[in-house]
């Protein structure tokens, strides 16, 4: 996204989709705990990680996105006892595919983050944005056709 | 389209100091379908409340966007604002600023951003949702409890209570469970036996509840209320109702050489048999397998002999189908098998025993009426030794990682209760750590060690092997450090305990699921101990995991309030954000139904419209009180006929465009 105008900072564009029951959880912890991180990264809550299709991931880069990330419950804490083995293996298929398409492997990113785990979700996050940062603005998949 | 209203939270300082509340709800205001916006310092207080309640009626609004704190927080206060001002109570969306914005942005100006774009990205949302309503299922008034241990027998009993019919189902020919076969029971030595039969004979006797013995379950169907449920009734060749318990057939029966499972094998039975004088119910099964007349055709002596006329060679299992609202598991433990663990030589000295067969040697009713004897000579040992954590606490692969938390106090109960009967025999326990977190556990324990002379040793036996008829213990002493030959007459191995084998397919049966040891997993190891993830379905006794009898009982009463509190219930109103099946999409490919963790998929031959051609063909369709809303059938499905209500694809885009803009 938008490099700023008068400091000439890049701020990356993040989404993350969290699941309801640890990752988003885990994010408000991060929150009532004051962990920061930047403000470049919005949350979106999905049921479970298996809600997460790759089309989704897909229609953020093509908005514009410089960096997808996909938390969910740890493997064999899934709240739907297994949705998060789905996400898992459907992320690292898309995954492969991304690079192929030319986006580098730093801008996706899978994390299992529990409801205790703050800190993780706040390093996690932190660490997220800075490798998005460092690898500049994603034009690759942009369709121009979705530009207001 | 719809007219949303947006109402920011301050959170008095917590959203305000950092994020500008008010340029929030005017930038708001010029998205899509928003009609009104505005700010307020509690939006979840009664003024907050009112604010949105006076909005939705003035300005006819047809949902609402609350900026505030997470939707786990306050998502249900404001679902039933909305239901009192007559919306849809689904027609509301959070944006989440406080915790996933104000709070860990101190930047005011970023914050305020981000608190817009998220506002945004709720209101892009909300511009699709449609109204949901939550199906109701009506409940059936019954439970089913399957295992009669204390366990079982006392989560049935506390349902009955409550006045509601109960269902035991317990494989074995009687009720009881370990806790019939156990003498006396720590920590206050009172008698296993006077404490259980009265409540044996309760749950027998409670005209709310019916005993299935010999017993188990084939079939489980149906969700949370409405479980349909194939027990099988086994054949026990005697008819229950004519048979009047006298047991002149058990006397008369020619095959007694199979191993008596009550007295752990140390003892012979009948092939036609009631497992102990206290059984119930209190009728006689033939084991078939041992029975002359089912193996060769010749004998018919117990019916020759039965005067009431109850043998009955003819009967068959029966199976039969019954409806439950609620269903507990409770079907506690075995020992682990010992064999091998060469070491101890249990399979090969008759004088190497588990603890539970020691409990049946102390018990007056067991097969040596209490005389504590080796099995090998028959002779009174004079030095025993107990040995603690018996493939507890292991490493090995034929042990298990977990403590059993139940050793460390019947070792500590048998070691008295031998020095009680037999006060000069020397009693060695050795031990890794005795554990004894528990009312009055502390006490027993320093009990047995400082009043009774039982020398505790820290350390493990390393080798038993028979020599000249008697025991030699090699073990260390890790305190003194030293290596310890001790010259034993009897050595007691406190087994692991692990789950019932039967309980793994049962967990199939259920769709409950288990940890890596196969004991039930609860839907929350800390706040929901009692309920398994699988709505309906709830757990009590040692098949969740190890525990004494107190806590046992305790869980169970637990278990039996959570019953009831369904079952009080005449709807169960589910979670309306369901997966649904476009129809004249789906294919019938059955990719949906393979990854559903709930079974909630099944197919139908329906009529749809093709492109205009009207055509019989095989569809998806979820079954909206199985379903648990997680989504997988959604992403699955390659013909993106399977949707989530609630959380719905275009939705989910929407978010994605609002937050990318
Ligand atoms: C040697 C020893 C000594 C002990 N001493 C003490 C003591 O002094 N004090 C104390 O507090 N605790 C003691 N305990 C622990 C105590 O035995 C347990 O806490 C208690 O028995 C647990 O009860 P439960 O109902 O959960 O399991 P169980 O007693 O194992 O009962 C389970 C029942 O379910 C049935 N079942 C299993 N699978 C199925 C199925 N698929 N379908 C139908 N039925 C099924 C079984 O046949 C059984 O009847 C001792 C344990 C041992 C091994
Ligand atoms: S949303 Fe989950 S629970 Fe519901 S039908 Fe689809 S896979 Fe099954
Ligand atoms: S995966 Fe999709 S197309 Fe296949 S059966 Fe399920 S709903 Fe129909």
């Amino acid at each position: 996204m938008p490099i700023n105008a008068e400091s000439g900072e890049f701020k990356p564009m993040i989404v993350a989709f969290c699941c309801n029951w640890c990752s988003y959880a885990g994010a408000d912890l991060a929150g009532s705990s004051r962990l920061s991180y930047p403000a470049d990264v919005k949350i979106i809550r999905v049921p479970c990680s298996c809600r997460v299709n790759p089309l989704f991931m897909l229609r953020a880069f093509q908005r514009g996105a410089d960096g997808v990330i996909m938390c969910g419950c740890h493997p064999g804490d899934c709240h739907y006892t297994s949705g998060n083995y789905f996400a898992r293996r459907r992320m690292a298929l898309l995954f492969s595919m991304l690079e192929y398409l030319g986006i580098e492997k730093g801008r996706v990113r899978v994390e299992w983050v529990s409801a205790a785990e703050g800190q993780k979700f706040a390093i996690t996050m932190n660490q997220f944005a800075e490798t998005v940062a460092a690898l500049g603005e994603c034009k690759r998949l942009e369709d121009l056709r979705c530009q207001p | 389209m719809q007219r949303i209203g947006v109402f920011v939270c301050w959170c008095g300082s917590n959203i305000a100091a950092t994020v500008d509340v008010d340029a929030v709800a005017q930038a708001v205001k010029t998205e899509p379908g928003v009609a009104f916006s505005t700010n307020y310092q509690y939006m979840c207080s009664e003024g907050g409340q009112a604010i949105i309640r006076n909005a939705i009626a003035e300005h006819k609004l047809t949902g609402i966007v609350v900026c505030a704190c997470s939707p786990r927080m306050h998502e249900a206060t404001f679902r039933k604002t909305a239901a009192t001002a007559g919306l849809n109570p689904y027609m509301v969306e959070i944006a989440n600023i406080r915790e996933q914005c104000s709070w860990i942005h101190k930047d005011r100006e970023k914050a305020t951003v981000k608190a817009i774009i998220l506002s945004r990205a709720a209101v892009a949302k909300l511009n699709l949702d449609s109204p949901l309503t939550a199906g109701e299922t009506p409940v059936t008034k019954r439970a089913l409890v399957i295992g009669g241990g204390i366990a079982g027998i006392q989560t049935a009993l506390d349902i009955a209570d409550a006045g509601y019919e109960v269902d035991i189902v317990e494989k074995t020919p009687t009720i009881g469970g370990k806790m019939a076969m156990l003498d006396k029971t720590f920590p206050t030595l009172d008698c296993s036996a006077c404490i259980l039969t009265p409540k044996m004979v309760d749950a027998a006797a409670h005209e709310k509840i019916t005993l299935y013995t010999y017993s188990e379950v084939e079939k489980v169907s149906g969700f949370v209320g409405n479980f349909t449920v194939d027990i099988r009734k086994r054949a026990r060749s005697v008819d229950a109702d004519r048979c009047t318990g006298c047991g002149d057939c058990m006397e008369k029966c020619p095959s007694k050489k199979s191993k008596s499972e009550f007295n752990q094998g140390l003892s012979n039975r009948s092939a036609i048999y009631i497992p102990f004088a206290q059984a119930i119910p209190n009728v006689p099964v033939i084991d078939r397998e041992a029975c002359i007349k089912f193996q060769t055709g010749k004998c018919g002596v117990c019916q020759k002999i039965c005067s009431a006329k109850a043998v009955d060679y003819e009967q068959q299992d029966e199976i039969m189908t019954r409806r439950y609202g609620a269903i507990v598991a409770a079907t506690g433990f075995k020992t682990i098998n010992l064999g091998r663990f060469e070491e101890f030589q249990y399979a090969q000295s008759p004088d190497v025993i588990t603890s539970l067969e020691f409990e049946r040697l102390c018990n007056a009713a067991g097969p040596t009426k209490g005389k504590v004897m080796r099995l090998s000579n028959h002779e009174t040992p004079k030095t025993v030794v107990f040995v603690q954590c018996v493939g507890s606490r292991s490493t090995v692969e034929c042990g298990k990682t977990y403590c059993s938390k139940i050793c460390c106090m019947y070792t500590a109960k048998h070691a008295m209760l031998l020095k009680e009967k037999y006060p000069e025999t020397e009693v060695y326990v050795f031990y890794i750590d005795v554990r004894t977190p528990g009312k009055g556990f502390d006490e027993f324990y320093r009990r047995a060690a400082e009043e009774y002379g039982v020398r505790y040793v820290k350390g493990m036996v390393g080798k038993v092997a028979e020599e000249n008829g008697r025991l030699r213990v090699q073990a260390s002493d890790l305190i003194a450090d030293k290596q310890l030959v001790i010259e034993a007459d009897m050595v007691v191995l406190a087994a692991a305990i692990e789950p019932d084998p039967s309980a793994r397919n049962l967990a199939t049966l259920l769709t409950a699921s288990m940890d890596t040891n196969d004991f039930f997993t609860e839907a929350h190891p800390k706040l929901r101990p009692v309920e398994s993830p699988t709505a309906g379905v709830y757990l009590s006794g040692v098949c969740q995991g190890p525990k004494d009898i107190p806590d046992t009982v305790s869980q169970a009463g637990a278990a039996a309030a959570k019953v009831i509190g369904l079952l009080a219930k005449d709807k169960l109103v589910g979670n309306p954000c369901v997966a649904g099946c476009n129809e004249p999409l789906c294919n019938g490919c059955s990719a949906c139904e393979l990854v559903c963790p709930y079974g909630a998929i099944t197919y139908e031959e329906k009529t749809v419209m093709d492109h205009g051609v009207r055509e019989q063909r095989r569809v998806a369709s979820v079954n909206e009180a199985l379903c648990q809303g997680c989504g997988a059938c959604t992403v699955t499905c390659p013909s993106g006929a399977m949707d989530l209500k609630g959380f719905t694809n275009l939705q989910i885009m929407a978010e994605v465009d609002a937050i990318c803009r």
